[in-house]
């Protein structure tokens, strides 16, 4: 902060302008060049900008999120009522509605995520491979929005007509698949949740797959191992980069809003069936945020948005960690090698 | 060894694959020619449209040391792969001619390349464990090609291919630890030990010793002239020192073409061609 | 030599042969989804896609109207949230391809990467309690601010992948010369990185386009045409999408399909350019 301030000119004291320039000048430039001083202190500005910037988004929801913690305490993360009639606020239902529809989403993606990155690294031809991975990409490119609007029309019809009265008949003796099929509730936004992070998963594994020595290979090959078992070595070796890619699609899953917002049915109750409406944190911010009258309900709401904030960065954080011990320091070349 | 020296010189000229009786007994007794354990015809080698290799012919006869010397980029290690199928993995290669091995064809169609692999096992330049345990190492080819009917079996061979390939006193107390632990040598011989476990006919082995220090190196020289009594090896080094140690035949590649291939011996005090000495003189590469 | 494939190594050749079919398969699927999404906008889309509709306002239910005041809003708060976000994100990249060697510089890199995790809703939520509640009401500035704050870590990385890319030996090339470090950077390095920056800021744009969530509660949305006062709710398409699409009037899903079938091109077109413009580069 003090390099800052002394970026701004002062023709009040030269001499004591001069003495402090000195000072943050020779510590900043190696060179002690005074345009590299300056430089180097405007780009560190914004990189401090940034910090500053999380520091504040936890600080601003902290603050208007104190009516609810006071008044709630920890009963406001094991409370099942949400009732602002009542100004009664529990967030359970969200969190148990965020978790379940994504570990839904994890099921079904994981394995197709990884399917498709095996398929583009080890399978495909390259000629094959690079339009596929744009295309699959571009699954990525679609709006959240867009993604909930598909879901309304095309997927929940089609769910409600034709997958969940089978499924209902396969499996259902399991209470999971008991209730009324609207087409809206838990399973339908797990799947559409489970279309959104494939790219993002896939994307990561082909990464770390890609990161994976050539030699690992070779070594397999040479033993006389078929293409499944060489992907199977090349998948051990990157297993910590694959445990992130998948911790960083359940961070997405949490965090998503829009197209859970209009699938999910919005309904603050916990039930067995995944036919049911739930809800999810970050629904019930989409939902009822502009509408919410009366500090507590709006404080009970940030620090909804705190939770959900501090669970997606520390989720990301491990799976970014996870997946750097993998493909640092190597490229897409090293398999060339 | 002394036995091989005897044998009559073999030359690069194309050779046609003349059946070569094959008997243990004939093979112990005195023999004069030994049988043909590789044979390559005209082969011609192709990254995109790049040529790399130049009409190759060679027979490498059973249990015998072949050496593949020559400069940096001379095509040497890419010949060796050829002899595996392991350029297959590089997209964009194309090969001409023909490899036989034990008189058929590696590249016919049909051809099953994974058996073809686990027959002629390889040793790589830089050594790669897998990020396993040591002992996992060595069984990794014996359980996916199910060579070992049980436990018992399969730690037997496991011994087995770690003391044939001298590691086993070194790590015979840590063998659950991870290979990644090794030094630069044990791992590179652990690596040999991995591909011996599913005894291979033969061994490629592609500048073994070039990432090692000069006692690793000494080690796994000896082994390879251990290693000779069951296996047919053939080594692509750039150390012509080495080359004369270990081998008992030695090619000479320079700029993809198949210069000279004599008995070692010969090659290095009264080479055919005025190139071949120039190399081994080190007037040039 | 074994002629015959033994029993168990059929069976390996077998499991091999399936297990890529399936993961072609897997990769088929995905495509497969890609193209039911965007086959379906488009042929909804089309029908209620006409002039009128491109540069009306909304209307009430039955008496048509369009998304023109959303089309100038949605651009409104992009220029707005590109003019803060991008000069912030490509210096942030910059600092962290120059300088970014030490633990400062780790940990900011860090914190970047983290935050393209974080939902934007939680943005939205951020915005809200520093904009909108001193300001006592919702604007575009809060929803401009908003993007911006989903765009910087985008850009960031991307800025400093682009100059990461541009060889050590030009810069030693440069510095050997007597530059220091900012004319290097500014005038040698900059300008190797230029398309590749410009290409970053393109995606960025094209992705925080498609943002709904952070508009909710900041830029609220508004039935009528916005061009220039900040200080007020603003329209966007994907609110209005999202609107349209949860209400009970098929007239307004038409124009949802619609809305989205714009709002698509627009980042189709920026993804597909993109790729084309990078191909021809590497």
């Amino acid at each position: 902060m003090v390099d800052s301030q002394a970026n701004i000119p002062s023709p009040a004291s030269a001499y004591g302008a001069a003495a402090r320039a000195w000072n943050w000048r020779r510590a900043l430039s190696p060179t002690g060049d005074r345009g590299d001083a300056v430089f180097r202190a405007l780009l560190l500005m914004s990189a401090l900008l940034l910090v500053l910037i999380v520091v504040a988004m936890i600080v601003a929801m902290w603050r208007n999120s104190l009516a609810s913690i006071n008044e709630f305490g920890f009963g406001f993360l094991t409370s099942l009522t949400w009732n602002p009639v009542r100004n009664q606020f529990g967030a359970l239902p969200f969190i148990y509605g965020t978790i379940i529809s994504s570990l839904i989403a994890l099921l079904i993606s994981v394995p197709l995520s990884l399917g498709i990155a095996v398929f583009l690294v080890e399978q495909a031809p390259r000629r094959a491979a690079r339009p596929i991975t744009f295309l699959v990409e571009l699954l990525a490119a679609i709006p959240s929005v867009v993604y909930g609007l598909w879901g309304i029309f095309v997927l929940a019809p089609a769910l409600r007509e034709y997958v969940f009265p089978s499924l209902a008949r396969t499996f259902g003796w399991l209470p999971l698949f008991q209730g009324t099929m609207t087409g809206l509730g838990m399973l339908t936004a797990g799947i559409i949740l489970a279309i959104m992070i494939t790219p993002i998963i896939s994307a990561v594994v082909r990464d770390v797959l890609a990161a994976v020595p050539m030699s690992q290979r070779e070594a397999a090959l040479a033993l006389g191992a078929t293409k499944w078992e060489t992907t199977r070595v090349v998948l051990a070796n990157g297993a910590p980069g694959i445990a992130g890619a998948i911790i960083l699609g359940l961070g997405r899953a949490i965090g998503e809003t829009m197209a859970v917002t209009m699938l999910i049915g919005n309904r603050p109750e916990i039930s067995a069936s995944l036919f049911e409406p739930s809800y999810t944190i970050a629904a019930v911010l989409a939902n009822e945020f502009r509408e919410a009258t009366g500090e507590l309900y709006t404080s009970s709401l940030v620090q909804l948005g705190l939770i959900l904030f501090l669970v997606t960065f520390l989720v990301n954080g491990l799976a970014r960690l996870l997946v750097w011990s993998v493909t640092r320091g190597t490229s897409g070349t090293a398999r060339a090698a | 060894m002394p036995a091989m020296s005897t044998s009559t010189p073999i030359t690069a000229a194309p050779t046609p694959a003349v059946p070569e009786p094959r008997s243990n007994n004939e093979r112990q007794t005195v023999q004069r020619v030994a049988p043909t354990k590789i044979s390559v015809q005209n082969e011609n080698f192709f990254y995109g449209r790049t040529q790399a290799l130049y009409d190759i012919s060679l027979n490498i006869p059973e249990r015998i040391v072949m050496a593949f010397i020559g400069p940096s980029g001379c095509g040497k290690s890419t010949f060796l792969r050829t002899l595996n199928r392991m350029n297959d993995i590089i997209p964009g290669t194309r090969v001409e001619g023909q490899v036989l091995i034990d008189e058929r064809n590696i590249y016919a169609p049909g051809t099953d390349v994974v058996d073809l692999r686990r027959r002629v096992g390889m040793v790589f330049q830089k050594s790669n464990p897998f990020p396993k345990s040591i002992y996992d190492n060595v069984a990794y080819g014996l359980r996916i090609n199910r060579l070992a009917a049980n436990r018992s079996e399969l730690n037997e061979r496991v011994e087995q291919a770690l003391k044939d390939a001298v590691l086993w006193s070194e790590v015979k107390d840590r063998l659950k630890q991870s290979a990644l632990g090794l030094s630069g040598g044990q791992q590179q011989r652990l690596c040999i030990a991995r591909a011996l476990a599913v005894r291979p006919e033969v061994l490629l082995m592609d500048e073994p010793a070039s990432a090692l220090d000069p006692i690793a190196t000494q080690k796994i020289e000896e082994l390879i002239v251990e290693l000779k009594k069951q296996y047919t090896i053939v080594i692509v080094t750039h150390n012509m020192q080495q080359a004369a140690r270990v081998s008992d035949q030695t090619a000479f590649f320079w700029l993809g073409k198949l210069i000279e291939i004599n008995p070692t011996e010969r090659m290095f005090t009264n080479p055919n061609e005025k190139l071949t000495e120039d190399y081994i003189t080190g007037r040039f590469g | 030599m074994e002629h015959t494939v033994r029993r168990a190594d059929r069976r390996r050749r077998i499991v091999s042969s399936a297990t890529g079919a399936i993961t072609a398969l897997c990769a088929l699927f995905a495509v497969a989804m890609l193209g039911l999404i965007l086959g379906y906008i488009v042929w909804r889309g089309v029908g209620s896609l006409s002039f009128q509709f491109l540069i009306a306002e909304p209307q009430p239910v039955g008496e048509g109207g369009g998304i023109g005041n959303a089309i100038v809003g949605s651009f409104t708060m992009l220029m707005l949230a590109a003019a803060i976000g991008l000069p912030l994100g490509i210096s942030i990249g910059i600092y962290l391809a120059e300088l970014g060697g030490g633990h400062f510089a780790s940990a900011v890199r860090f914190i970047t990467d983290t935050l393209t995790g974080v939902p934007s809703i939680v943005v939205g939520v951020f915005v809200y309690t520093i904009i909108v509640l001193p300001m006592q009401r919702f604007s575009a500035l809060a929803g401009g601010v908003a993007l911006a704050l989903v765009m910087i870590p985008i850009v960031a990385r991307t800025t400093e992948e682009m100059i990461r890319l541009v060889p050590t030996s030009m810069r030693e090339g440069a510095l050997a010369l007597g530059a220091p470090q900012w004319r290097v950077t500014l005038g040698v390095v900059l300008p190797a990185a230029a398309s590749g920056i410009a290409t970053g800021a393109m995606l960025a744009v094209a992705r925080v386009s498609g943002e709904t969530a952070p508009l909710l509660f900041t830029a609220l949305g508004s039935r009528f045409f916005n061009f220039y006062e900040l200080d007020q709710p603003m329209a966007s398409l994907t609110v209005q999408i999202y609107n349209y699409a949860i209400s009970p009037y098929d007239e307004q899903h038409a124009q949802a399909w619609a809305a989205t079938l714009v709002l698509m091109t627009l980042i189709l077109a920026i993804n597909i350019a993109v790729r084309f413009l990078t191909r021809r580069r590497f």
